[in-house]
């Protein structure tokens, strides 16, 4: 009885909403019949399952792929002990991250070797959470290290990946989800302090700090990323004939200081927004400019922000697939060439749709961390 | 004073510019590829049996062979080659500043690309061209017919500009349906947004084997334009042009004359000239820089034209057509090994 009257209050509760609902259930009807015929019928998946490698590495030499899995104990070990430590939304993070772990270690997808690397990555991952749970209580000064191991682990897995000497794996043999993940991971954490420090530097009343701030956000901001990607791979090269940087690094680089404009933008909003009280108010006290910035400014600036901070890194995840526009294989550049590949010649729609699948995990995955973030620490609530 | 110190500045300048130059010029890519261990080639990276990634991660196609075949000659692995896929714009710039060591990433030959924008080329691969797909209800067979068709190119080739080249000649009427991409090309045409496509052969019959019924698509037998696509150099590098060309020759000249990755290893012969691209005489490799063996490496890695064009293009459906060695009325001749 309760759907009943919900169903008429909400959907049915006048004749123009009547007839709206039976409209919009029409064309929801023929969109989802059309493409379940399609996907069940016509569509040709085993091309997902016979490239699954080359989604999530590319290139990457498959005598060379314990790396890879070297880096993801890693990151699991270290998720599994915050998660732990940390108690709360980090917990409840490394559980779904495990659990998934789990479903797709059991499911039928994978080849015995890569359900048997999964099934480590997640027995290490919990593990690490009972350990976690255990030491959480004696040291209490645990978490500036987990930070710390945190930083750590991002020249760690970029030199592991790398490797050295005769066993190395060039960077342009790095592909699909693996690419993605390093170029949106590396932009994220490196445009966050720049665009900081631009923002501070923009309201500087040092005129030139200020003035030098200035002119790059608005010099970068007035270009498209696509054209600071293609300087970066072909103008370069002609500037600096005899200075060979690799062509990954160049993307990076082109990303994160791209990234770091508008990041500075969405932190200037949020430092306007603080009122001068508090800046007095740090005054008063004997706050010194540094300490102000640090512990009364910025945290409160950030947080306000979070939502601008997230859409943007959001954003920039997804723009990471421009670089196949530069020749680089991240996920979108290995689609193009798994449908280039004669046995799997035409399917691009099945191609392109899983793709599509696996940018809207994780982009609503940060969206949906970002909401938990936001609750917790009581954003837009006074 | 002052025009003692613009005096010193323009020389200094001047060194500036000239050095690089000087030191550019005085090594070949050949050293370079040597002293590195390993070729860096550029590619398409997403042309059906011509360069992709396969399943295992490595790259294939017969693109991607000569590369391989070069690396065997000059390094004497068929593995010691990067693949570099790259997209149509930057491909010249990375010739030029050395980011590649050779482009085989189906590059015409062209006169204003062989003078103007700093390439040399190796002799052609593969000879394609032009031509256009429809469906066989239509009951067209010729150009003329396609008066009032609307014709799907894709968008800045060369390709949408020999279409309306041809049909002004021909003085037939016709609307162009521009896309942008290729995979949306053959989209359109099965979804009936455009009556005919046109684009290079190769690919034409590449795409109808995997549309919806290929047997109700029909190829006219006209050609449009000529595209001989093949490896390319920086242009000045003589030394290093001769080694590329040398391997193209090679791999025609071991179809000529039967031998194959099978066989390479154990081919008997009189013949004074097989002997010399055996490297069992004579000093073909001293002459090029390469070691003597260099030819036996490349037929041992990746086989003479017939095995690479079967291995790659003939399961697309590709016939050999002008294809073929000369003996066989093709347009394939290996200069002579002397």
């Amino acid at each position: 009885m309760k759907i009943l009257s919900w169903l008429k209050d909400n959907l049915f509760s006048t004749w123009y909403n009547t007839l709206l609902t039976v409209l919009a259930l029409g064309f929801v009807y023929f969109l989802s019949k059309g493409i379940l015929v399609w996907a069940f019928t016509d569509a040709n998946w085993d091309v997902i399952p016979a490239n699954l490698q080359l989604f999530s590495v590319g290139a990457y030499p498959r005598s060379e792929i314990w790396r890879v899995w070297v880096v993801l104990y890693t990151v699991c070990a270290l998720l599994g002990l915050s998660g732990g430590i940390w108690g709360g939304l980090p917990f409840r993070f490394a559980i779904g991250i495990g659990s998934v772990g789990f479903v797709c270690a059991l499911l039928p997808l994978f080849e015995w070797a890569t359900r048997g690397w999964i099934f480590g990555n997640v027995a290490l991952l919990g593990a690490f959470l009972v350990l976690g749970v255990n030491v959480r209580g004696l040291v209490s000064k645990m978490r500036p290290w987990i930070l710390g191991a945190w930083l750590l682990s991002f020249p760690w897995t970029l030199i592991m990946l790398r490797g050295f000497g005769e066993n190395s794996v060039l960077t342009t043999n790095w592909g699909g989800l693996l690419l993605t993940l390093i170029l949106a991971a590396v932009g994220i954490v490196f445009c966050f302090p720049l665009g900081v420090l631009l923002a501070l530097g923009r309201r500087s009343s040092f005129p030139a700090v200020k003035w030098v701030s200035t002119a790059y956000i608005e010099l970068v901001r007035g270009v498209p990323l696509i054209t600071i990607l293609f300087m970066a791979q072909i103008m370069i090269p002609i500037f600096m004939p005899n200075v060979r940087l690799d062509k990954v690094l160049r993307a990076m680089l082109g990303i994160t200081f791209f990234s770091a404009a508008y990041m500075a933008e969405n932190v200037r909003g949020g430092l306007q927004a603080i009122p001068k009280g508090q800046y007095e108010a740090a005054h008063a006290l004997g706050l010194n400019y540094p300490l102000t910035t640090l512990f009364i400014i910025l945290p409160q600036a950030l947080r306000s922000v979070i939502p601008a901070i997230v859409g943007q890194f959001i954003a920039l995840f997804k723009d990471t697939s421009l670089v196949t526009i530069v020749g680089l294989l991240d996920l979108l550049g290995i689609a193009k060439t798994v449908i280039a590949n004669p046995d799997w010649l035409g399917l691009q729609a099945e191609v392109y749709l899983f793709v599509a699948v696996i940018y809207f995990v994780f982009s609503y995955s940060m969206s949906y961390v970002s909401q938990k973030i936001e609750t917790a620490l009581g954003v837009g609530k006074t | 004073m002052r025009k003692f110190l613009f005096r010193i500045s323009a020389f200094v300048l001047a060194i500036a510019l000239v050095v690089p130059l000087l030191a550019e010029g005085e090594e070949s890519v050949l050293n370079r590829v040597k002293d590195r261990g390993r070729l860096i080639c550029g590619v398409h990276g997403g042309l059906p049996g011509f360069s992709f990634l396969s399943e295992d991660g490595n790259w294939s196609g017969f693109d991607v062979d000569y590369g391989r075949a070069i690396a065997a000659a000059v390094l004497g692995s068929p593995d010691k080659v990067e693949f570099v896929p790259l997209k149509a714009p930057e491909r010249f710039p990375a010739l030029q500043t050395g980011e590649i060591d050779v482009l085989i990433r189906n590059t015409t030959w062209t006169l204003t690309r062989d003078t103007q924008v700093g390439a040399d080329f190796a002799p052609p691969t593969f000879y394609d061209g032009q031509g256009f797909m429809l469906r066989k209800d239509l009951g067209v067979t010729s150009l003329e017919g396609l008066a009032g068709a609307s014709i799907g190119v894709t968008a800045g080739s060369t390709t949408e500009l020999n279409l309306t080249d041809t049909m002004r000649a021909l003085g037939v009427e016709f609307n162009p349906v521009v896309v942008e991409e290729t995979d949306t090309l053959y989209n359109s045409y099965e979804q009936g947004r455009c009556d005919v496509v046109t684009s290079d052969k190769s690919q034409l019959v590449a795409r109808r084997q995997v549309l919806k019924d290929p047997e109700a698509h029909i190829i006219l037998d006209a050609t449009i334009s000529k595209e001989p696509l093949g490896p390319v150099t920086v242009h000045g590098d003589n030394k290093w042009n001769d080694v590329v060309s040398w391997v193209v020759y090679a791999t025609f000249f071991a179809e000529e004359h039967g031998i194959t990755k099978a066989n390479v290893g154990t081919f008997e012969t009189g013949n004074p000239e097989i002997k010399r691209f055996l490297g069992k005489t004579g000093d073909t490799g001293k002459q090029l820089g390469l070691s003597e063996d260099w030819a036996h490496q490349v037929v041992y890695a990746v086989g003479n034209y017939g095995e690479i064009f079967g291995r790659n293009l003939t399961p697309l459906g590709l016939p050999r057509g002008v294809n073929k060695p000369w003996t066989q009325g093709g347009l394939l001749y290996a200069m002579p090994f002397r």
